[in-house]
């Protein structure tokens, strides 16, 4: 059995210790809350924080609260299973519910928290390999090393943006509440994301994502579809996030976000602005997703081939807009 | 044919009670009950061998290659051995012998020491007082190597080496292996056809991917070795063991522990278990090693990579008159026991299909990848997606029904194949109705992106002849009663399937007992009789036999005294219900006690001379004492349009003879048909730039229970004259149809071949677009390439004699 390394667990009382907590200890820490993504990578090595700073029991972080204005606010550290068994919230975000009962399996849903999966680190079947095999194979970028072994001669990383919620959270607007050492900014989670493998959360040192903010569905619909090899337990080879304002057969408003095709989701509003003030027809689903599967460009580390993956990309996109159509719009509470 | 042994089989002759008459005369034998161990298993109390822990044991983690090929110019282990709490560091100069599951191959060293043949060979062991500091002291250990040029496909093992041979010994490059045999006149066959077809298929390796990791602990106190293993031979251990630490086998003991599942993947003796037995007998104190699951697949012995070449020659109205059948293995680093495995992939085909002439040419290749072995179906699944997946070309090319084309050629009953095999009890006929009827084959609804397969099989009942030549028994049981009661010794090893289960209910039937009123003490070489291992579905079939010789021994002693003791005829007496004629089980044990002192009784099993009648290279592989056939129908929706597969139903029917207990068959029948899925959809022991590509669990996928189809078994009970209580195999049939069934499902759904397992969606597409391009709507190997084969060694058919058996 790979063993988890020697490393010391505070456990603050607040977020403000939490933060405190990290500035202290700098670089050599790490939030983790359900664990889940960080622990399997501690025992490979990929990351090896002394010191950890659990959330996971911090009641400000647990919350959940339906906004007058019909907006939901979910505390960073519920798991993934309470966003599951949350009947208001399927309702009226039904693209958000949908993503989260798609990450991994049960189990881990029943550990992995909303924060954790929108902070899940990115992926690269070069990198999520254990230490040994990492030697034999050499170092890269993403482990401090000098190149990268998917494109030697590429400068940065292309490591995938792997989580399932991601994608949808920024489809829908949705918005992140992150404390850190200068009090609470409150960011889109579009924002929250840069484009480099080996560092894409925008979030300074010490910060700690708090809640996510959905905003009320006013009419909006969404719907998350997500390409992978298995039933369960698989990270997405691709995913497809689409919120979608129709009224009366008519595009009011569109927002099409994919996962996993690089490493961060890729929001793709120039393809979709022509759909506004149209009829959504067959032809129309046909063409954007066409068009999203020509931008997407996956690289060969993940299961399974890239072109297959890049193929599928129009699949999933015309799949997740037929979804997202016919599904229910949210009564405005 | 003469031999001293008497053949068992034989001298049981008729099962009591047995035969059609029913399962009513039976007490414990067919009875659909729970494993004899199944609440310790499913509580957690079973120990398995990571579980075992003795008082100042030391921890052993192993230093492997990061390479491919190279030579080892030297280890320095100076830095690691002065760490603190380390306590010995071990190399190969240690244990310069070598050694091998098979003695026609004895190339493997515990611990490399002149060179690495692939990424995970260990080159170095560690034993600290704890894990972390023994795989912290192995970082420090420096390796100086000289890289070599790596090998990594059967094309480039076939060509000059570009620096030398990855085994100086090999011939032709990389080969290690080379089998040319022609039976009956093949060419004269292929002349008398109507129609000849070629087809070229390639069968991915995969890993056996058992629930439990491999573990050994290894004490050596009073000049004696003793070692627990998660090993599926402790007696292939026990031999390693001594040879390599020059210790008389009577000085050493192997135990195999309560298994987490092997699957072939610990037949072999592992590098593991011999350095912690070497570094006991260093330290003084337990040495413990348990493997990670990356190490587990750099130990592999899976399923080797198979490419294969078919040609074969039919009449217009399906017979066949000739086949011949071409196979090229990626064997990995080292020989394990693929000698054998090279002529498995041609021994089969004769045993489902009545070929009057039949020639095959098999060629085994060395490349640095880890080394491939025996996996559940040792050789044959390849072959037989081949076969199977060609016959319904053929078919197609006759505007023949597959089945029926099938079924022009299956072998009969009581025959004897053209490579010299003995075919007695054989339901091929039967599980090919069971599995058409329930599934529906011939009425199976017709819309786009659906199908349904089917395809047969055929497996041993265990290997007809040992791995090392002797004529001794495969298989001892030992019985002993007194007023304890009832245990049998047996080295049968339990990796899972059941084996203990088996004996219990055998001598539970045998002496009118419970299952639970059997003590059990089985795999252990050092208070077992011998018994080869659990390999090649031998377990119940030879084991089970010699049970129950050793039981009727005990049965007539016990009765004879207990007739004695009440003034009653034996004949008389019965044996049923914890009684022996009118007295208690433990009154008739006291009575013949009484007589005699301590009970005992032995058992053996030898698989009988005329279950072969031929000699020739490579003739040992193939014989068995029976074989069991299993048919299967898959149903499935494929896409069309993103190649994505769905496997909807699986109808499966399996020949057991007899069912000891169903709920064991059911297990194994079940097992099979998952792994068979497995290996048809998506597992892959595959590489990139000489690396494994995935060796995590994650990563190397294989289906989850929420991908597993609904399937419906079917068990035919026609008792084999031989088997225990007429029972067959059942471990490892069951797999073999399911994979041709799936890829014939996705021709049936979208008309077009995918000639290579795993099938991925990208597979089906590039097939799809072919066809949409007008050309061969098929994904798979084009080509066989060109192999030194020797010219083929002519063997006589069987002669008239023989062949009525
Ligand atoms: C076998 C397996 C399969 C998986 N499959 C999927 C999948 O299909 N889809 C998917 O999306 N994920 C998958 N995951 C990844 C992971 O389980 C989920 O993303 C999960 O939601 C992560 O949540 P967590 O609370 O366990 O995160 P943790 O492991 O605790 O944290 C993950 C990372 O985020 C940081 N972090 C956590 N919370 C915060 C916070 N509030 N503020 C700032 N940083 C934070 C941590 O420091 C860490 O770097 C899988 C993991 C495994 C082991
Ligand atoms: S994309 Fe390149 S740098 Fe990034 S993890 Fe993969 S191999 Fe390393």
């Amino acid at each position: 059995m790979l063993r988890l390394p020697r490393f010391s667990y505070l456990r603050p009382a607040s977020v403000a210790e939490a933060v405190a907590m990290l500035a202290d200890h700098g670089d050599r820490s790490s939030v983790i809350a359900g664990g889940t993504d960080l622990l399997p990578k501690m025992k490979r090595r990929q990351v090896q924080p002394t010191v950890l700073v659990g959330i996971a029991h911090l009641e400000a972080l647990s919350h959940r609260e339906t906004t007058a204005s019909g907006a939901v606010e979910i505390g960073a550290s519920r798991t993934l299973t309470s966003v599951l068994k949350d009947a208001e919230l399927a309702h009226h975000q039904p693209g958000y519910a949908q993503a989260a009962g798609l990450v991994s399996s049960p189990a881990l849903r029943n550990t992995g928290t909303v924060g954790g999966n929108l902070c899940v680190d990115t992926r690269c079947n070069y990198y999520d390999m254990s230490e040994e095999w990492r030697t034999a194979s050499g170092s890269c970028l993403k482990t401090g090393g000098e190149l990268c072994r998917l494109a030697p001669s590429s400068p940065r990383c292309w490591a995938i943006s792997s989580s399932d919620t991601a994608p949808i959270a920024v489809a829908l607007g949705a918005t992140a509440v992150v404390a850190g050492p200068e009090g609470e900014r409150e960011v889109p989670v579009a924002s929250l994301y840069r484009d480099d493998g080996n560092a894409h959360l925008a979030l300074g040192r010490g910060e700690i994502l708090t809640r996510l903010r959905l905003p009320a569905p006013d009419g909006w619909r969404s719907s998350y579809v997500k390409l992978r090899r298995r039933s369960s337990m698989d990270f997405p080879l691709a995913g497809a996030a689409v919120a979608l304002k129709i009224d009366r057969g008519v595009v009011e408003g569109c927002r099409l976000v994919l996962g996993a095709v690089a490493s961060q989701p890729v929001e793709l509003s120039d393809l979709v602005h022509g759909l506004v003030g149209q009829p959504l027809d067959e032809e129309a689903i046909e063409e954007v997703a066409s068009g999203a599967s020509r931008l997407a460009k996956p690289l060969d580390n993940a299961d399974l081939s890239y072109v297959w993956r890049k193929r599928m990309v129009k699949e999933i996109v015309a799949r997740a807009f037929r979804q997202a159509a016919t599904s229910e719009v949210a009564a405005v509470p | 044919m003469s031999t001293s042994r008497e053949w068992v089989g034989r001298r049981l002759g008729t099962v009591p009670g047995g035969g059609e008459d029913g399962d009513g005369a039976f007490q414990v034998v067919g009875k659909a009950m729970p494993r004899v161990d199944a609440v310790s298993k499913v509580t957690g109390a079973t120990v398995y061998a990571d579980d075992l822990s003795f008082p100042g044991t030391l921890h052993c983690v192993l230093l492997r290659s990061p390479l491919p090929h190279a030579r080892i110019r030297c280890i320095d282990v100076q830095e690691a051995a002065g760490l603190p709490d380390v306590v010995a560091v071990l190399t190969g100069a240690a244990m310069p012998t070598r050694f091998g599951v098979s003695p026609s191959s004895e190339e493997e060293q515990a611990l490399a020491a002149d060179k690495v043949r692939y990424v995970g060979e260990p080159v170095a062991a560690v034993a600290a007082r704890d894990e972390a500091t023994a795989r912290e002291a192995c970082k420090m250990i420096q390796v100086d190597y000289e890289l070599l040029e790596p090998v990594t496909s059967i094309d480039q093992a076939l060509e000059v080496p570009m620096d030398e041979p990855i085994h100086a010994a090999s011939k032709d490059g990389n080969v290690h292996r080379l089998a040319s045999l022609e039976f009956g006149d093949v060419d004269e066959g292929f002349a008398a056809s109507d129609h000849v077809r070629e087809d070229v298929f390639f069968y991915e390796g995969s890993n056996h991917l058992a629930m439990e990791e491999h573990s050994a602990t290894a004490i050596f106190s009073d000049g004696q070795l003793t070692v627990w293993s998660s090993t599926q031979s402790p007696h292939s251990v026990h031999r390693a063991l001594s040879s390599v630490l020059g210790l008389p086998m009577r000085r050493v003991r192997v135990v195999a522990t309560p298994h987490g599942g092997g699957f072939g993947g610990k037949v072999d003796p592992c590098s593991h278990e011999i350095v912690v037995a070497k570094l006991a007998m260093i330290t003084g104190r337990p040495v413990k090693c348990t493997l990670t699951r990356e190490e587990v697949f750099y130990n592999h012995r899976g399923r080797h990579p198979v490419l294969m070449w078919v040609r074969t020659g039919v009449t217009q109205d399906g017979r066949i008159r000739a086949m011949h059948f071409r196979t090229a293995l990626d064997g990995g680093a080292h020989a394990s026991l693929g000698a054998a495995t090279t002529y498995y992939t041609g021994a089969l085909q004769p045993a489902t299909y009545d070929l009057p002439a039949y020639r095959f040419e098999g060629c085994r290749v060395f490349t640095n990848k880890a080394p491939c072995g025996p996996k559940r179906g040792h050789g044959t699944p390849q072959p037989r997606f081949a076969l199977e997946l060609h016959l319904d070309k053929l078919a197609e090319d006759l505007g023949m029904d597959p089945v029926e084309l099938r079924r022009r050629n299956y072998v009969r009953p009581n025959s004897r194949t053209v490579n010299g095999l003995r075919i007695t009890s054989c339901a091929i006929e039967k599980v090919t109705d069971e599995v058409l009827a329930a599934s529906g084959f011939s009425r199976r609804e017709r819309r786009d992106g659906h199908g349904q397969g089917f395809a047969v099989s055929a497996y041993l009942c265990g290997a007809g002849t040992p791995m090392y030549l002797n004529r001794m028994p495969h298989s001892e049981v030992s019985l002993k009663v007194d007023r304890g009661g009832v245990t049998v010794f047996c080295g049968a090893t339990d990796i899972g399937q059941g084996s203990d289960t088996v004996l219990a209910t055998l001598v539970a039937e045998e002496l009118g007992l419970e299952r639970g009123d059997v003590r059990l003490v089985t795999g252990d070489t050092g208070l077992t009789p011998v018994d080869l291992g659990s390999y090649s579905s031998r377990v119940t079939f030879m084991a089970g036999n010699a049970a129950i010789e050793a039981a009727r021994k005990m049965r007539a002693t016990l009765v004879a005294a207990a007739a004695e003791h009440s003034g009653s005829r034996p004949a008389e007496m019965t044996v049923a219900g914890g009684k022996i004629g009118p007295l208690s089980f433990e009154q008739a044990v006291a009575a013949a006690e009484e007589r005699y002192g301590t009970l005992g009784s032995v058992g053996s099993y030898a698989p009988p001379p005329s279950i072969s009648a031929s000699k020739y290279r490579g003739s040992a592989v193939g014989p068995s004492p029976a074989f069991s056939y299993s048919a299967a129908v898959v149903d499935l929706d494929a896409d069309r349009v993103s190649g994505e597969v769905r496997v909807n139903k699986v109808w499966i029917a399996h020949d057991i003879g007899r069912a000891l207990n169903p709920v064991l068959v059911r297990g194994q029948v079940e097992g099979g048909v998952y792994m068979g899925l497995g290996e048809a959809l998506m597992e892959a022991q595959a590489y990139r730039n000489g690396l494994l590509h995935h060796p995590s669990v994650l990563e190397y996928k294989t289906p989850l229970s929420s991908d597993m189809p609904e399937i419906e078994q079917l068990l035919v009970e026609q008792p084999d004259p031989e088997g225990p209580y007429g029972a067959k195999e059942v471990g490892q049939g069951p797999l073999l149809p399911v994979v041709p069934a799936v890829v014939s499902a996705i021709h049936d759904a979208l008309g077009v071949w995918v000639d290579e397992v795993p099938v991925t969606p990208e597979k089906i597409l590039r097939a799809l677009d072919a066809h949409a391009k007008g050309s061969d709507p098929r994904t798979g190997p084009r080509s066989f390439p060109e192999i030194p084969y020797p010219p083929c060694e002519k063997v006589a058919l069987p002669d008239a004699a023989s062949a009525t058996l």
